[in-house]
């Protein structure tokens, strides 16, 4: 039963630029929250700062209430694991497991019990006397949650823990991490670049970008409705079109669309899965590249100034290098100054 | 057939060869020739091979006080000196490798100055000093101008094995709950455990074998081995002599050899360097 609460958290470094800038979070108990930015966003920063590697430059960092600003990281109740897995080569899988205990001075049973128990939970089970080097990337990053899980944290954290490893392994490891969390129930915070990880795992996700919040909601909302254009680039594919609206009319080079608000500049946000298309001649846009994927297409064209669009197809035969299409978006959202302005009813 | 595989098989590397047997003529022929001594009872020329081998000046060299306290003097001071430089040491290249204080770079820099000097004329400055203090011709005398010369292995390896220990491991031992000097002991220092293993031996070795400072600084009162077998070489007419004392002294570099191949070969060694 455990919450995380982060206030107005500041992180400046040395020559003055703000990592983390008046960050809050609320991570209610047994929830997954995942920090989503490119690199730089600050969210590394965040998380080493919840961890105790880096202390806030101003602001409140709380685990059930009880303020852990300042404490150093041995006496914090987190567990984290790190992108490197940094697993103790001079140990065996079970020391690796054990050090932790040990240093709580916990009785050897129980010490094996528990080393066994964890590493049956991260399936592992029988791989205690192995040595770390032994072990498949995939394994030695199972050991890692082992080592944070045995010690039984309030808080887990996870930094990019699947970065360095391959495509295959990496979904099938997120599917393990969310299992294993669910059952134990542990509150979670994770960080990652891949929008993937994120959607796929997450409860919620705070896309952060030059240390603040761009947007906190659950995936399927971040997805579906961004809050700013940076949001709708990050996650997922997005056409985001820069035009200018006169008379509830958006135009941008030969290509209009009726949208409801004041006159100026504007971005208008498409998905490729909102965007049809239809061959014309000579039509608004031109085809540049058609790839069959079996169950859809995607069609890569231009618009007369060379802005490169995408859009989703059903039937990707009909189109070709060349051709005119003409574009009809079924939903899009605006945005102007950074601020979502219109968003069609889905 | 036969014509392509010759063909294929690569030319004998014939500057290779004359090199590696011209290496093995330079360092292998002096060492037989004492090897050979130490065991000759009789050698007169013109001959080719002695003789009359024999134990006789090996029972004779034994036979002889000095010898034995200059073996246990040597093994003391070689001890004293690479257990006080691991203490002064170690913690010092942990500081250099990981902290950062006003000096640091002319600090660690200063390691090196020491030996870039030509080493007998520092030893004379410091021997001056030595007068002065007391210090000459005493153990600890000779201990503390041993002490100067194995800095620059104790601090250098040491320091870029401990730069080479993943900083992440230091902060999971934190993470887990472990101290900062719990986390130094149990992984910082096993992680550089095998290239200071090396750093030590090294130490261990160079001081046993360091002549100028112990001559200079120790002479006559404290005599460690190599010191005895240069007077036995400069006074004794025996060639026999000299010859036992080397190979005797060989044996505790060729034991220290084994185990620093293993190191070295580990390519922990070769880390510790920045390879």
């Amino acid at each position: 039963m455990s919450v995380l609460t982060i206030k107005d958290v500041t992180k400046l470094f040395p020559g003055g630029t703000k990592a983390v800038d008046s960050f809050s979070l609320e991570v209610a108990d047994g929830e997954l929250v995942c920090l989503l930015g490119p690199s730089g966003s600050g969210k590394s920063t965040l998380l080493r700062m919840v961890g105790g590697f880096e202390t806030p430059t101003s602001g409140l960092i709380a685990i059930d209430g009880e303020d852990i600003t300042r404490t150093p990281p041995e006496k914090r109740p987190t567990g984290m694991v790190f992108q490197s897995h940094a697993l103790w080569t001079h140990m065996d899988v079970a020391k690796n497991l054990a050090f932790g205990l040990k240093l709580r001075r916990l009785p050897a049973d129980e010490i094996k019990r528990r080393v066994e128990a964890v590493l049956e939970l991260v399936g592992l089970g029988g791989y205690g006397s192995r040595r770390v080097t032994q072990l498949s990337g995939g394994q030695q990053q199972r050991v890692a949650l082992a080592r944070s899980l045995v010690l039984e944290p309030k808080i887990l954290l996870l930094d990019e823990p699947f970065a360095s490893l391959d495509q295959h392994l990496r979904e099938r490891l997120r599917e393990e991490v969310r299992d294993i969390q669910q059952r134990v129930g542990i509150t979670t915070l994770f960080v990652t670049h891949g929008q993937d990880e994120a959607l796929s795992m997450a409860d919620r996700i705070v896309v952060m970008r030059d240390g603040r919040t761009e947007q906190i909601d659950r995936p399927d909302v971040v997805y579906r409705n961004p809050q700013t254009p940076f949001v709708a680039g990050f996650i997922g594919t997005m056409n985001l079109i820069e035009g200018t609206v006169s008379n509830g009319q958006f135009t941008r080079a030969g290509f209009s669309h009726r949208l409801a608000i004041g006159d100026g500049p504007a971005t208008l946000a498409v998905r490729p899965e909102a965007l049809d298309i239809v061959p014309a001649e000579p039509g608004a846009g031109k085809v540049h590249r058609v790839t069959d994927y079996g169950t859809h297409g995607l069609v890569d064209f231009d618009l007369p100034d060379g802005k490169r669009l995408k859009a989703m197809v059903n039937q990707p035969g009909q189109f070709q290098h060349g051709q005119g299409v003409n574009l009809m978006p079924r939903a899009v959202a605006a945005y102007r100054d950074d601020v979502q302005v219109f968003r069609s009813a889905p | 057939m036969s014509t392509t595989a010759v063909k294929i098989r690569a030319p004998i590397d014939w500057t290779g060869i004359v090199f590696a047997v011209v290496l093995t003529l330079v360092i292998v022929a002096p060492l037989l020739v004492v090897g050979t001594w130490a065991f000759t009872n009789v050698w007169r020329f013109p001959s080719v091979i002695p003789q009359e081998f024999g134990l006789k000046f090996w029972y004779q060299t034994l036979a002889r006080a000095d010898v034995w306290s200059s073996i246990t003097m040597s093994l003391t001071l070689a001890t004293t000196v690479t257990v006080l430089s691991a203490v002064i040491c170690l913690p010092a290249a942990y500081a250099f490798a990981r902290l950062d204080f006003p000096g640091r770079d002319i600090l660690f820099f200063s390691f090196l100055a020491g030996h870039a000097f030509p080493k007998f004329g520092l030893l004379v400055a410091i021997a001056g000093i030595f007068l002065q203090l007391n210090l000459i011709g005493t153990f600890w005398g000779v201990v503390l101008i041993q002490l100067v010369g194995t800095l620059l292995f104790m601090i250098w390896i040491p320091v870029a094995a401990f730069q080479s220990v993943d900083r992440k491991m230091e902060e999971a031992a934190r993470d887990v709950g472990a101290s900062p000097f719990r986390v130094f002991w149990s992984i910082t220092l096993p992680q550089a455990g095998p290239t200071i293993a090396a750093a030590i031996l090294l130490s261990f070795v160079g001081t046993f074998y360091e002549t100028e400072g112990a001559w200079l600084i120790g002479a006559p009162q404290v005599r460690t081995l190599p010191v005895l077998m240069i007077s036995f070489i400069n006074n004794q007419p025996v060639i026999q002599y000299g010859a036992v004392l080397s190979v005797l002294l060989w044996v505790p570099s060729f034991i220290a050899l084994l185990f620093a191949r293993r190191v070295v070969n580990s390519g922990s060694f070769a880390k510790g360097f920045g390879a």
